[in-house]
C-alpha cells in the first residue's frame, strides 16, 4: 500500500508539474514582477512541505476523474446529439441498468477511501507531531489589526515581524506557536511555512514551523477581523541561528536612552501614547498597541502597511488614516513641533 | 381538460384597473402567483447585489485601489454574500418550487395556502429590513451603515464592543423573520408533497423534481432552525445581557461557528438539490429519454440530505480542531462526492443513445454538468483538511464556492427559466437571444471564476479591500473584474430576453418540448385552479403514456 501509494503520488507530480509551472509562469509572467512569495506551492518548511506532497496527489487524482468524466459528457453530448437524418421517433427508452449504477458507486468509494487514507496521515503527521526538546516558543496575540509576539523563555516581546531561528534538519530546532487573541478572529497564515490556523478569543491553538532556508517569508492575516483585516499583514524574518541570537540578545536589552531625544520622550510619556504603548525602561507601559521598544529593528509600521522611514513615522504618528483607514490608533493632534519631537524620540529605538 | 380550462381562463381576463391588478397580487394565496412573486423578488434583488459585486471587483481591479474605502468595501462583500444567499438563491428556488410542485402532482395549490402567502411576505420584509440598514444602520446617530460583519458574522465580532449602532441589528433581524418565512415555506411544501399527490402518483412515481424539493424541505427544517436559534441568541448578547458569543465574559466564538455552519453548510445543500431538480427534468426532455436510474437517483439525494447534516465543520478546519474530528469532517465531506458522482454519472447516462437537442435549456443544463463536475472536485481538494490549511479563505475558496454557485446553481435556474418561462407566461423566451445569453455568461463565467483559483493558490485570502502590488495578484484579478463585467452584460441581454419575450414571444402552447410530466398537461399559464379535473397516473411519465398508448411506461414500472 505504502508503495503503490508512493508511485501514484510520482506520477501525480510529474502530471502536476506542468500545471504548476503553467499557473507560476502565467502569474509571473503576466505581472512582470517576481513570483508570488506567498506560494502555497512553494513550501519552506516541514508542514508546507507535507501539505504540498498531499496537495499533488489530491490534484492528481481530480484532474484524473475530470478528464474521464468530462470526457464522457462531451462524448456523449456530440455522440447523441439529433442530427438531421434522424429517423422521426423517439429514440429507444432505456431506465437504467443495475450493473453499470453499482460500478460507477463503487468506483468512487474506493476513490474516496484512498483519498482519506493519504489525508488522515497528512494530518497525523502535522498535528500530533511529536515536540523536540530544542524549541522556540512564540505565544502570538491577535489584535486588531496587527500581530504580538512574545517570547516567554526569552523574555523578548515584539510585534508585526516574527523573528525565528532556521531550522538544521539534522537537529532539529522548530518553532511552536501558541495563537491567542485578545479580541476578533484572527488566522495566522504563512503560505510557505505552513497553513494557517486560527486566533480565537477564549481558546489556545497552537501550529509549528521548521524552515531550513533563511529569508523573509510573507503572510497575513487570513480571518476577517474588522475594518483593515486586509492590512494585518505579516512577516516571518528566518534567521541563521547566530543571527537570531544577536537579534534576541538586541531584544532583551531595554530601551535606548538619547539625551538627545528627551524632549521628543517628555511628549511621549506625557500624552496618550503611553496608554497603549510600551518602551521598556520607562514610564510607558500601554498593552493596547504594539511594543515600541525596539521599534527600529523592524522594517515596517502598521503591521507590514508601510515601510519604516521617518516620514512615514511622522505620518503615522500624525493622521493614521492617511496610512490605515479604520485602524485603532488615533490621530494624536500633536503640533508640529511636538510631532518632529516624538518622531525624533521614537527613531533612537533601536 | 385544457380546452375546458382555457375558455374560463378568456372569460377572467377582462380589463381591470391597475390598482385592482396590484391588489390581487398581493393579497394573492395562489401558489403560481406567489410563485412568480418570489422569483421576481429575488431577481431584483439579483441586480442589487450584482451590482455590489462589480464595485467590489472594481476596488480589486489592482493593489492599492481608492476606489471604495475599507468601510464601505466591508460592507459590500457582508451584502452582497446575505443578499445571495438569503434573498436569491433561497427565494428563487422557493418560488420555482412553489410554482412547480403543485402542477407535477397534479394539485389545486399547496396544503396551506395562506400559509405561503405569510411565508412571502415574511422574506420579503427580511429583504427590505436588511437593505433598510443603509439608511437607518446607525439609528438617529447619524447616516446609515450597512452590516460589515461578512455573511457568516463570526462571533464576536457582531458583539457590540466591536459593532455598535445597529448595522448588525438589521443583520440579525432580517435573517431571523425570513428564516422564520423559509421554514413556513419548508413546511408547506413538504406537507403539499406528502398529502397532496393526485391519484396513482405514489412516492416512486414522483417526478424526480418534487423528490430533490422534498428532501430540500426536509433539510430546511432542520438546517434554517438553528441559524434563527443562533440569530435570537446573539440578540440575547447585544440587548439582554447574554453571554452565548460575547468572548470577552467568558462567551464562546467557536459556539457561534457550530451555529451558523451547521445551518451554512446543509444550505448549499438546500441550494443545489433544486439546481439537480431542474437538470434532472430538463435533461431527460432535450434527450428524449426517461431518467437513468430513477431509484438510485432517489437514493443519491436522500443520501446527500442525511450526509450533508454532519460535514459542517469543514468550515472550520482551520480553528484547531484535534486531528480527529478533522480525519472525520475529511471522510464525510468527501463522502458527500460519492452520491452526487452518481447524479453525474445518471445524466451522463440519460443523454447516452438519446437525441439530444441543443435548444437554451439544454445549453444551460450541459453548463451545469461540466462547471458542477469542476466544483465537486476542488471540493474534494478542500475537504482534505491539510490542503484548506492551506486554500481555506483564501481566493481559492471563493472561486470554488463561486463555482457551486454560478457555475452549478445559476446556470441550472437559467436553464429552468428557458424551460418553464413558456409555462408561466405563456410565451417562449427567445432562441436567439438565449444563445447569446447562454455564451457571453459562459464566456464571462469562466474568465472571472477559473482565473480567481490562482490569486488563493498564491497566497491571496478573501475579504480584503485591498492588497500590496508587490504580491504578483494584479493582473488576475484585472482578468476577473474583466470577467466579472461580461457576466453583467449576459445578466442584462437575459432580462432583456425576459421582458421582451412576454410582450413578443411566441405563443408557447400547453406543450412547447413535448415533455412528460403534468404541467404541461394544462393551459400555459395554468388557470387558478391548475387541472379542470385532477389527473390520475400511472408512471412517472404521465404525458408519455399519454402519447404513446402503444408502449406505455406503466407496462415497465
Amino acid at each position: 500500500m505504502w508503495q503503490r501509494h508512493k508511485t501514484t503520488n510520482r506520477r501525480a507530480r510529474n502530471t502536476l508539474a506542468l500545471l504548476y509551472c503553467f499557473t507560476t509562469l502565467a502569474s509571473a509572467a503576466t505581472s512582470g514582477v517576481p513570483l508570488s512569495s506567498t506560494n502555497i506551492f512553494a513550501p519552506a518548511s516541514t508542514p508546507a512541505k507535507t501539505i504540498f506532497g498531499l496537495s499533488l496527489f489530491v490534484l492528481g487524482v481530480a484532474l484524473l476523474i475530470f478528464v474521464v468524466v468530462a470526457g464522457l459528457l462531451v462524448y456523449s453530448a456530440v455522440k447523441f446529439r439529433r442530427r438531421e437524418t434522424d429517423p422521426n421517433r423517439e429514440p429507444p427508452q432505456v431506465y437504467g441498468s443495475t450493473q453499470i449504477e453499482l460500478a460507477w458507486t463503487v468506483i468512487p468509494v474506493l476513490i474516496v477511501a484512498v483519498l482519506f487514507l493519504a489525508t488522515a496521515r497528512v494530518i497525523h503527521a502535522i498535528q500530533d507531531a511529536p515536540r523536540p526538546a530544542a524549541t522556540v516558543d512564540v505565544t502570538v496575540i491577535g489584535h486588531q489589526f496587527w500581530w504580538e509576539f512574545r517570547y516567554p523563555k526569552l523574555g523578548i516581546v515584539t510585534a508585526n515581524e516574527l523573528h525565528i531561528p532556521s531550522s538544521d534538519p539534522g537537529h532539529p530546532t522548530p518553532t511552536f506557536l501558541k495563537l491567542l487573541s485578545a479580541d476578533t478572529d484572527h488566522s495566522f497564515w504563512v503560505p510557505e511555512l505552513a497553513g494557517k490556523t486560527d486566533l480565537i478569543p477564549n481558546r489556545v491553538n497552537e501550529m509549528w514551523l521548521d524552515p531550513a532556508r533563511p529569508g523573509i517569508y510573507l503572510g497575513q492575516c487570513a480571518q476577517y477581523c474588522g475594518t483593515q483585516h486586509a492590512k494585518m499583514l505579516l512577516r516571518v524574518s528566518v534567521d541563521r541561528p547566530a543571527d537570531f541570537a544577536a537579534w534576541v540578545s538586541i531584544q532583551q536589552q531595554a530601551a535606548v536612552r538619547d539625551p538627545a531625544a528627551s524632549a521628543g520622550k517628555r511628549v511621549f510619556e506625557t500624552t496618550a501614547c503611553i496608554n497603549c504603548h510600551a518602551v521598556s525602561g520607562t514610564a510607558a507601559s500601554g498593552r493596547f498597541g504594539p511594543d515600541l521598544t525596539h521599534l527600529m529593528s523592524r522594517s515596517t509600521l502598521a503591521s507590514g502597511a508601510a515601510e519604516n522611514t521617518p516620514g512615514n513615522l511622522r505620518l503615522w504618528i500624525q493622521n493614521p488614516d492617511a496610512i490605515k483607514p479604520g485602524s485603532l490608533m488615533p490621530a494624536m493632534k500633536l503640533s508640529d513641533a511636538d510631532l518632529d519631537a516624538v518622531t525624533a524620540y521614537l527613531e533612537t529605538l533601536r | 381538460m385544457s380546452t375546458n380550462a382555457t375558455t374560463i381562463e378568456n372569460l377572467a381576463s377582462e380589463r381591470q384597473p391597475w390598482t385592482e391588478t396590484v391588489h390581487e397580487w398581493v393579497t394573492t394565496v395562489d401558489h403560481k402567483r406567489l410563485g412568480i412573486l418570489y422569483i421576481l423578488y429575488a431577481l431584483s434583488y439579483l441586480v442589487i447585489a450584482g451590482i455590489e459585486a462589480l464595485i467590489i471587483r472594481v476596488q480589486l481591479m489592482h493593489g492599492h485601489n481608492n476606489f471604495v474605502s475599507p468601510q464601505v468595501f466591508n460592507r459590500m462583500f457582508t451584502m452582497h454574500g446575505t443578499t445571495m444567499i438569503f434573498f436569491v438563491a433561497m427565494p428563487i428556488l422557493f418560488g420555482f418550487a412553489n410554482y412547480l410542485v403543485p402542477l407535477m402532482i397534479g394539485a389545486r395549490d399547496m396544503a396551506f395556502p395562506r400559509l405561503n402567502a405569510f411565508s412571502f411576505w415574511l422574506t420579503a420584509i427580511g429583504g427590505f429590513l436588511l437593505y433598510f440598514s443603509f439608511l437607518g444602520g446607525s439609528g438617529l446617530y447619524g447616516a446609515g451603515n450597512a452590516p460589515d460583519v461578512g455573511w457568516w458574522s463570526y462571533a464576536p465580532l457582531p458583539a457590540r464592543a466591536f459593532s455598535p449602532g445597529h448595522s448588525s441589528d438589521y443583520w440579525t433581524v432580517a435573517l431571523l423573520v425570513s428564516g422564520f418565512g423559509s421554514i413556513g415555506t419548508a413546511i408547506n411544501i413538504l406537507a403539499t408533497i406528502l398529502c397532496m399527490r393526485c391519484r396513482g402518483m405514489h412516492l416512486g412515481r414522483m417526478p424526480l423534481l418534487v423528490w430533490l424539493n422534498l428532501v430540500m424541505s426536509g433539510m430546511v427544517l432542520i438546517a434554517v432552525t438553528p441559524l434563527t436559534a443562533a440569530q435570537a441568541m446573539l440578540l440575547i448578547d447585544r440587548y439582554l445581557g447574554g453571554h452565548f458569543f460575547d468572548t470577552q465574559a467568558g462567551g464562546s466564538a467557536t459556539l457561534w461557528m457550530h451555529f451558523f455552519w451547521i445551518f451554512g453548510h446543509p444550505e448549499v445543500y438546500i441550494l443545489i438539490l433544486p439546481a439537480f431538480a431542474f437538470v434532472s427534468e430538463i435533461v431527460p426532455v432535450f434527450s428524449r429519454k426517461p431518467i437513468f436510474g430513477y431509484p438510485v437517483m432517489v437514493g443519491a439525494t436522500v443520501f446527500i440530505g442525511f450526509v450533508s447534516m454532519s460535514v459542517w465543520a469543514h468550515h472550520m478546519f482551520t480553528i484547531g480542531m484535534n486531528s480527529y474530528a478533522n480525519s472525520f469532517f475529511t471522510i464525510t465531506s468527501m463522502a458527500v462526492g460519492i452520491p452526487t458522482g452518481i447524479k453525474i454519472f445518471n445524466w451522463i447516462g440519460t443523454m447516452w443513445g438519446g437525441r439530444i437537442q441543443f435548444k437554451a435549456p439544454m445549453l444551460f443544463c450541459l453548463g451545469f454538468l461540466l462547471q458542477f463536475l469542476i466544483a465537486g472536485l476542488t471540493g474534494i481538494m478542500l475537504a482534505s483538511s491539510p490542503f484548506d490549511w492551506q486554500l481555506g479563505n483564501s481566493y481559492f475558496v471563493v472561486a470554488h464556492f463561486h463555482y457551486v454557485i454560478v457555475g452549478g446553481i445559476l446556470f441550472a435556474l437559467f436553464a429552468a427559466f428557458y424551460y418553464w418561462y413558456p409555462k408561466m407566461t405563456g410565451r417562449m423566451l427567445s432562441e436567439r437571444i438565449g444563445r447569446l445569453h447562454f455564451w457571453l455568461f459562459l464566456a464571462g463565467f469562466h474568465l472571472t471564476f477559473d482565473v480567481m483559483h490562482i490569486p488563493g493558490i498564491l497566497g491571496m485570502p478573501r475579504r480584503i479591500y485591498t492588497y500590496e502590488p508587490t504580491r504578483g495578484w494584479d493582473t488576475l484579478n484585472l482578468i476577473v473584474t474583466i470577467g466579472a463585467f461580461i457576466q453583467a452584460v449576459a445578466i442584462l441581454v437575459f432580462v432583456c430576453n425576459l421582458i421582451v419575450s412576454y410582450f413578443r414571444g411566441a405563443k408557447a402552447g400547453n406543450d412547447p418540448w413535448d415533455a412528460w410530466t403534468l404541467e404541461w398537461s394544462t393551459s400555459s399559464p395554468p388557470p387558478a385552479y391548475n387541472f379542470a379535473s385532477i389527473p390520475v397516473v400511472a408512471s412517472r411519465r404521465p404525458l408519455w403514456d399519454l402519447k404513446h398508448p402503444e408502449d406505455p411506461d406503466s407496462r415497465y414500472e
